[in-house]
């Protein structure tokens, strides 16, 4: 019995000498392989009688196990060392940087953004977008929206012309966006309502204005739109827009060719260190002009002033842009500077909706 | 148009403050644009009596005066005026007053060692005057301690307010007095015009040279000659009026023709009598006519221009300006005055043309009220032998007052109609009555008749303005305007709109930065990129460089770009979804998408970096962009042909066109021409992309919104390599194509994974290597058939492209 006791001790101490894997399943075979030590006791059991074998049979079999046990658990915690070691040999800088990629350093211009802002407010309220040439006749931007020839309110537009034609007639760079109302009711039967942003130009420039900005105008044609839903709808829009639970609007009557009445629009705000606040202050800032539309304008869009009525009004994009995101300076917006599109300018993917917030 | 309160008071019975004054004005829609308020600006400053001056010990300059404010202890100064002295009455502020002419606000101090509490003040300081030579010298009887703003007679409010161009009436005071009036705000004291009786005949006669259509340019001309005046300065009441509206006086003759515009929106004229030649005649100008105006220049006149003239020639420029040569100055004893009414439209091109912006202008274009004429020349006549003596003539009148449009048929409910606004119907008959609008009848429809300063009044839409305007716009009541339909909102956008959106979104996500640049460009630009037609050239560009509308929006991305470059920031790549112009009609106008890239602005990487230094940007960055931008759009690229060449902003041999067919031209890719690049002032590595988005095929409607079905194959799919020798030249884009082609069932895809030229290739040669993709679907293949497959695209490639299997 001592032999086995030998045996035993030998065998295991060999496993735990073992260095790495090889030289473990050098010990297994040499004592649980075919010519093992172990294996060449298992086989003498054949050989005993019944007496014999009950009684070194459990002592034969239970050395078996241990050392198969033994050598398991050595193979394990090899690998287990051996996987520890090529992790430890595996370490990179992970503050390395990496390149920042397309998502972060695309961006959309206040704009674009704001455009789609008005797009999904007006958009829940049934409005369409409608739009239209840049280049425009002055009949679409004037003559027909009751700007009379010689007018001074046609002075009030600082106009860029083309050269006149061999008619006489010259082009001219739209000077708002109300030509789009126009080819809107030459085009199509009451009930409208349409918003058209787009741009527009003026031969103007200092520090608020531009040669060139973007303005929305919106037209509502019915048989009984009047100045109470426009009110609503306006109130409704800035505080959709500006994100603010509740306006105060003051409407001022003022002139414009296409209204009667005409009105201007100012909203309640507070003015701290440079920076507009609505929904608070007691100060006044002009935003927008409208109106119902003149029954002249209606008259040269073939629609009967008796029967048709509605408002329309008009906004700088731009500039409501600048009130809501805290551009200090216009011109900016038309420089294309990437210093400025990555402050000011959105995410690709900052889509406004009205479901999700305009902006996040 | 600017007023003082004094100045309104004198028309209006009111005893409103200048805060509801302006409120109202703002209410009634005479925007107030500028309040002055002298008494309250510098209501800290009194007056206070210097009771001793004397040397500051430790400065030459300086004077320590004691100061008796009048209230309590004496004050110690230190003064730096010349002439502070002793006994003397002046303007103090205490330390904390915010000194206007200085901009900051006062301090207790030491200055030389001397303690000062206050200062006494210039005009300057006060902003009264340019006079900074001395502190304020003011009269022994000065009360100590009281305001002096209220002393000076400082306390008169200007407000200035913008009158719109409907509201020609409201260019006088008397006018403003009459809408706050109706408005609620005091009692218009409207007091009636004496006419002056004249006591000899006029004169000097007055032929209106007019006929036909030409009569409306003078529809009735007044004169009136006071002899025997006396002209000088006019009273300081009439000076004070005017300098405080900002005119300056001249004398009594011509300050009166002045208040009479402010005052009244009757602009006249005065003819120094003596220097008129004989009778008047209001003419159209002969063609080089010329006039020294009252402004010290010389207008050169055409046959546009309608003047008055005498046996001299040319002696005003009529309703705009009048002449130097029979001006009146102190030596004037005879005076003309004028009244005449004209023609807005003509007075508007007139002036225009000449470049003349003067009060009379502003006002007769936009239409005085015709049936004062006569009465303003009484009422000036009646101002000139006031505060100039003489003796009046009787009115030389020629050509008539033209009659007053009729009146309007005017249903009350017109109101609640346009304004949803429902007032009881005696408050809108006030509203009307009180501005002067004659109201007849009774009932449900009456007949309103303007008064004769409102020309702007015609229809039924401008009562509806008045009476609101004048009943309160903040009366209108917010009503939710009903959906059309009561159902969840349709889709909106246009297939363009929303590709226009989509353009942006995708763009930006691939890293671009989204750029607004100008409409317009140089001449030059459009021409280098295929504009530059005068069609689209600007009569009058607001700059040379902004003339002509661009043909494409790389000329603007890519000055842009150098920009960025120029302030350090070389690899930018940026885009735009805009319009761009090939024509003057709505069709010429399309909707661009343009990308750049410059420097080694990637996709993925750019500039230097530890993993390796990101390469120049090249033509495959713009290609990815403008096929990527296809792939966010959903347009489908079977049939996407990539032709070689681009434009010509492009490098011939690194750009291409992009087309569905000969006529189905979509946009270009490539890196920029470097002459290009030279033309624009700018530098590369730049590549760039057009895709035209009105030009890309509509997608196809379909009845139902499910996908194809989905087939998927249960076996294995398979690559094989293939090595060609070709031609330079070859294309190995087509080659995959062709490869894919030879067995489109079994064929999933076949890519160009190397290009090899060199050592081993023949010269003039290239391998192309292809890896072929089978997807068998029935069973898994054989190798004899994938063999067959092999033969049948090396067969295909030896036809077409000459190529043979690299050994």
């Amino acid at each position: 019995m001592t032999d086995l006791a030998t045996l035993e001790r030998d065998v295991l101490a060999a496993i735990d000498a073992a260095a790495n894997e090889a030289a473990v399943e050098d010990v297994r075979i040499g004592a649980l392989g075919k010519s093992g030590s172990i294996s060449a006791l298992l086989k003498t059991l054949g050989g005993m009688t019944p007496d014999e074998r009950k009684e070194k049979g459990p002592l034969i079999n239970g050395l078996r196990d241990r050392v198969q046990t033994a050598i398991v658990a050595r193979k394990e915690a090899l690998g287990e060392a051996a996987l520890e070691a090529r992790l430890a040999s595996e370490r990179v800088d992970v503050s390395l940087p990496v390149q920042e990629g397309p998502e972060s350093r695309g961006r959309i211009h206040p704009i674009t953004q704001v455009i789609d802002e008005i797009t999904a407010i007006f958009g829940d309220m049934g409005f369409t977008i409608a739009e239209g040439p840049d280049v425009e006749t002055d009949d679409l931007n004037f003559t027909k929206l009751n700007f009379p020839v010689g007018h001074p309110a046609r002075e009030m537009h600082d106009t860029f012309f083309f050269a006149p034609d061999a008619n006489g007639e010259r082009k001219l760079l739209r000077t708002h966006t109300s030509p789009v109302q126009v080819r809107t009711m030459l085009a199509q039967e009451p009930p409208i309502r349409v918003i058209c942003p787009g741009r527009t130009y003026r031969n103007d420039s200092d520090q608020t204005h531009t040669p060139m900005f973007h303005q929305v105008e919106g037209l509502v044609i019915d048989r009984q739109a009047h100045l109470g839903h426009l009110k609503w709808i306006l109130e409704e829009f800035c505080k959709s827009f500006f994100e603010i639970d509740d306006v105060k609007m003051r409407l001022r009557p003022s002139f414009f060719p296409f209204t009667e009445p005409s009105m201007e629009v100012d909203i309640q705000c507070s003015r701290k260190g440079g920076e507009i606040r609505f929904g608070e202050g007691d100060d006044w800032l002009e935003i927008l002009g409208c109106g119902m539309v003149h029954p002249n304008v209606l008259r040269n869009c073939g629609l009967d002033p008796e029967i048709y009525q509605g408002f329309a009004w008009g906004m700088g994009i731009d500039r409501i842009a600048m009130l809501k995101y805290g551009m200090p300076d216009l011109r900016p917006f038309f420089e294309a500077d990437v210093r400025w599109l990555a402050h000011y300018g959105f995410r690709p993917l900052d889509l406004p909706t009205l479901t999700g917030g305009l902006s996040s | 148009m600017k007023f003082t309160i004094s100045w309104l008071k004198e028309h209006l019975d009111t005893d409103a403050s200048v805060a509801e004054i302006a409120g109202t004005l703002n209410r009634i829609g005479l925007e107030v644009e500028a309040i002055e308020d002298k008494a309250k600006a510098l209501s800290a400053f009194t007056i206070a009596y210097v009771i001793e001056a004397k040397q500051h010990p430790n400065a030459d300059r300086l004077r320590v005066c004691m100061v008796d404010t009048g209230a309590g202890e004496p004050v110690q100064v230190v003064c730096g005026a010349p002439n502070a002295r002793t006994g003397m009455k002046s303007v103090f502020s205490p330390p904390g007053t915010y000194i206007p002419g200085k901009d900051i606000t006062l301090g207790k101090g030491v200055i030389r060692g001397v303690e000062s509490n206050g200062m006494l003040c210039s005009a300057a300081e006060l902003m009264l005057s340019e006079d900074h030579d001395g502190i304020i010298d003011l009269p022994e009887d000065a009360p100590v301690g009281q305001s002096y703003a209220a002393y000076a007679g400082l306390g008169d409010a200007v407000i200035e307010i913008a009158v719109t161009p409907n509201r020609a009436d409201a260019l006088g005071v008397a006018g403003i007095a009459r809408d706050l009036a109706a408005a609620g705000l005091g009692t218009l004291k409207n007091a009636p015009i004496e006419s002056v009786r004249g006591t000899f005949p006029c004169p000097v006669s007055v032929t209106l040279d007019f006929t036909g259509e030409d009569r409306k340019l003078c529809p009735a001309f007044a004169l009136r000659l006071v002899r025997g005046v006396k002209n000088g300065p006019s009273p300081d009441w009439l000076q004070a009026r005017l300098r405080a509206v900002g005119l300056r006086p001249i004398n009594a003759l011509v300050d009166i023709t002045n208040f009479m515009t402010l005052d009244r929106n009757r602009p006249l004229h005065v003819f120094d009598a003596a220097r008129v030649k004989g009778d008047l005649t209001v003419r159209r100008a002969r063609d080089g006519e010329t006039i020294l105006a009252l402004d010290g220049k010389t207008y050169t006149l055409t046959s546009e221009q309608v003047v008055i003239a005498d046996d001299h020639g040319v002696e005003s420029l009529a309703g705009i300006m009048g002449g130097e040569a029979s001006g009146c100055d102190e030596t004037t004893t005879d005076v003309l005055i004028e009244s005449a009414l004209w023609d807005p439209l003509n007075i508007a091109r007139s002036g225009r043309a000449l470049g003349i912006n003067s009060d009379a202008r502003y006002r007769f274009e936009r239409g005085v009220d015709p049936e004062f004429a006569r009465p303003g020349l009484e009422l000036a006549t009646a101002m000139v032998l006031d505060l100039c003596g003489g003796e009046a003539s009787e009115i030389a009148f020629a050509g008539e007052i033209p009659d007053s449009p009729g009146a309007v048929d005017f249903p009350w409910s017109e109101v609640k109609r346009l304004t949803g606004l429902d007032l009881p119907q005696a408050e809108m008959q006030l509203a009307l009555t009180s501005l002067g609008f004659d109201v007849s009848g009774a009932g449900e429809r009456v007949k309103v008749t303007a008064p004769s300063w409102r020309a702007d009044v015609g229809g039924k839409a401008d009562l509806v303005e008045e009476i609101v305007r004048i009943a309160g716009l903040d009366r209108v009541v917010s009503t939710p305007l009903p959906r059309i339909k009561g159902e969840v909102v349709k889709p909106v956008l246009t297939v363009l709109q929303k590709r226009t959106r989509l353009a942006k979104r995708t763009l930006a996500a691939r890293g671009l930065v989204e750029g607004v640049t100008w409409s317009f460009i140089s001449k030059d630009q459009a021409t280098l990129f295929g504009g530059g037609s005068p069609k689209l050239a600007l009569a009058n560009p607001i700059a040379a460089d902004l003339s002509d509308m661009r043909p494409s929006l790389l000329p603007g991305l890519i000055r842009a770009a150098q920009s960025n470059a120029d302030r350090g920031y070389p690899d930018v790549a940026l885009f735009e979804v805009g319009q761009i112009f090939l024509s003057d009609e709505p069709e010429g106008q399309l909707i661009a998408a343009t990308g750049l890239r410059r420097g080694t602005a990637h996709l993925a990487a750019q500039g230097r970096h530890w993993d390796g230094a990101a390469k120049p940007v090249d033509v495959f960055d713009a290609k990815a962009d403008a096929l990527a931008l296809l792939a966010g759009l959903g347009v489908p690229t079977g049939g996407l042909q990539i032709v070689p060449e681009g434009p010509a902003w492009a490098h011939p041999g690194r750009s291409a066109t992009l087309r569905f067919g000969p006529k189905g031209v979509i946009g270009a890719f490539g890196e920029l021409h470097p002459r290009i690049l030279k033309a624009l002032d700018a530098k590369g590595p730049l590549v760039a992309f057009e895709i035209h988005l009105d030009a890309l095929p509509l997608p196809k409607s379909k009845p139902t919104k499910v996908k194809p079905k989905l087939v998927l194959s249960d076996f294995q799919p398979l690559t094989r390599d293939f090595a060609f020798i070709v031609d330079q030249s070859v294309a190995a884009g087509e080659m995959a194509k062709t490869a894919q082609n030879a067995d489109r069932a079994l064929i999933a895809g076949a890519n160009v994974f190397d290009i090899y030229e060199g050592q081993g290739v023949e010269a003039g040669k290239k391998s192309v290597a292809l890896a072929v993709t089978l997807q068998p679907t029935e069973k898994t293949l054989t190798d004899t058939e994938i063999e067959t497959v092999g033969a049948r695209i090396v067969a295909e490639m030896a036809k077409r492209y000459g190529a043979t299997l690299r050994g």
